[in-house]
């Protein structure tokens, strides 16, 4: 169980302090949490102090009850919480094997890389050693990236906006990803998204605006509030852009 | 060979006894094994130290070993090797140099290699750099390289220079003839208060010629490192030059390229990116469960992979 208790964060801009977050209260119990919320709500800002890439101002952080709060993202990844970046990060000169040996903790037969890759949909030989580079496309890069969470086999997965940046046709097999991880993961996925198809699959939404946790509940109970009740036309994102 | 040198051979051109097929071996200025084959003669130089290895037209899947080893504290030598590569031959060349130093005078080793590879022949060539030892005395190596690629002829040349090394200055010359093509790929990691220079100079003479210089490094400590690049293009060509270097604590590194086009189809690239990691690097696998160290050793571990 993933508990945060009054997170707050401020960040400097220019001289001025701004409040990015604002007394976040939140428990997340169920396997696969999304939280929303327009551009500039918070979202990734709260997946990354989780993960422990940034510090909150104010607040604490809990996992299974031990409080994290002044763990290291190191600390915090063998702890079992992992997070895949919104932009994957590209290395010159390792390769996917390598990250996946990485991510997985030993030394990953060739075989097993197959395997991973395959879960995520890549034709799994063509890509064992390519290194992760520029040569790999966004849609690509993603997978990989959701292939190393899954080797991690953590206790919590943070997933910043894994729609951003890649085609209609790699969104397509993106979800099919995460509809397959629903039904296997055993631990808590926590994903940041704005698209419907995503969010469709959660057991919780967590809706954030300004800064604040505006609502949490089912998706049976969020999503017709996001899309809208009696306006089938409108979708999530105008709502959101709104 | 004692075991210094075993170990020496072992690290500079991965041999743990003695190598199938042609070989020459030198150790503490003296000829320590060799051999030839049917297809690949070795002879002494009779003016000056130094081989000249002469590879019959055709050869194929033939592979020609000479590593140097110095493990005598203060020896300083100059040793010039030619190469005579036949037509249409498909070779490997291993050369590399490892000097242990365990005194306190300078150890130096200045190879000069003559690469003259005939009409459409093939050759990789592997040059690997290593020192060792405790002692105060420098280890040094400075070495030259001269290829010449006739008409069709390729030549990819991989040198590796890692650990141990107080100072190197590399110079690489080449003169490509219409349809070779040259490769060489650099890859040198520097430290303490270490120094490596690399001056690359290929003309491109002949029609449908290239080149591909790519150099990867790693300057850490107080490290310095100078990258030269001269590629001029006598005739349609295709030319390009990469530096790639991670820069650590204070170390320095330069990137000095020149180009010059002397026909209207003459086409000529260069990159540089220097710079230290990338933070966001660190903190991706940092998120996977290793430490800003371990971090940090994986990813230039991956660079110059």
């Amino acid at each position: 169980m993933l508990e945060l208790r009054n997170i707050s964060f401020q960040a400097d801009d220019g001289g001025k302090e701004i409040e990015i977050l604002r007394n976040i209260n939140l428990t997340v119990e169920n396997r696969f949490v999304a939280v929303t919320g327009p551009n500039g709500s918070g979202k990734s800002t709260l997946a990354k102090i989780v993960a422990g890439i940034l510090a909150p101002t104010e607040g604490r952080i809990f996992l299974d009850g031990v409080d994290i709060t002044e763990k290291s993202i190191t600390e915090r990844a063998r702890m079992g919480i992992s997070f895949a970046f919104q932009q994957p990060v590209r290395f010159k000169g390792i390769t996917v094997k390598d990250m996946l040996s990485i991510a997985a903790g030993r030394e990953t037969a060739v075989s097993e890389v197959c395997s991973m890759l395959s879960e995520v949909g890549l034709c799994a030989r063509d890509y064992v050693n390519r290194e992760i580079n520029a040569s790999l496309s966004g849609g690509e890069l993603k997978r990989i990236e959701i292939a190393m969470i899954m080797a991690r086999k953590a206790r919590v997965s943070i997933f910043d906006e894994p729609e951003a940046g890649i085609d209609l046709w790699s969104f397509q097999n993106l979800i099919r990803v995460f509809e397959k991880m629903h039904q296997e993961i055993q631990g808590t996925i926590l994903i940041i998204s704005h698209q419907e198809r995503i969010l469709n699959i959660a057991d919780q939404i967590v809706l954030l605006a300004d800064g604040r946790i505006e609502k949490v509940g089912s998706r049976e109970e969020i999503m017709p509030a996001l899309l809208g009740a009696g306006k089938p036309c409108r979708t999530l994102s105008d709502k959101l852009i709104q | 060979m004692d075991a210094i040198q075993q170990e020496l051979l072992a690290q500079v051109a991965g041999l743990h006894e003695v190598p199938e097929g042609a070989y020459n071996i030198r150790a503490n200025g003296e000829m320590a094994g060799r051999n030839t084959t049917a297809n690949i003669d070795i002879t002494t130089k009779e003016d000056c130290p130094g081989i000249d290895i002469r590879i019959k037209p055709g050869t194929k899947s033939e592979s020609v070993h000479i590593p140097v080893v110095l493990s005598k504290s203060g020896l300083q030598e100059s040793v010039y090797n030619d190469f005579f590569v036949g037509e249409d031959c498909d070779i490997t060349i291993i050369a590399g140099c490892g000097i242990h130093n365990s005194g306190s005078a300078a150890s130096a080793h200045s190879g000069i290699h003559r690469f003259f590879v005939e009409k459409n022949a093939k050759v990789r060539y592997v040059e690997k750099h290593y020192g060792s030892g405790d002692g105060s005395g420098e280890r040094i190596m400075n070495p030259t390289t001269e290829i010449h690629l006739a008409e069709g002829a390729s030549l990819e040349m991989e040198t590796v220079q890692i650990k141990g090394i107080d100072s190197t200055e590399r110079t690489t010359t080449a003169e490509v003839a219409g349809g070779a093509s040259l490769v060489i790929k650099e890859k040198i990691m520097t430290h303490g208060k270490q120094y490596a220079g690399t001056d690359f100079t290929v003309n491109m003479a002949g029609a449908d010629s290239s080149v591909n210089l790519i150099s990867r490094s790693v300057a850490k400590e107080r490290s310095r490192q100078v990258f030269r690049s001269r590629i001029v293009g006598d005739a349609s060509c295709h030319g390009h030059s990469e530096c790639d270097a991670i820069i650590m604590d204070e170390a320095s590194v330069s990137a000095i390229p020149e180009l010059t086009a002397n026909h209207i189809d003459a086409n000529l690239i260069h990159e540089a990116a220097i710079g230290k990691i990338a933070g966001e690097q660190l903190i991706k696998l940092m998120t996977l469960g290793l430490t800003e160290k371990e971090a940090e050793e994986q990813i230039v571990k991956g660079f110059l992979k």
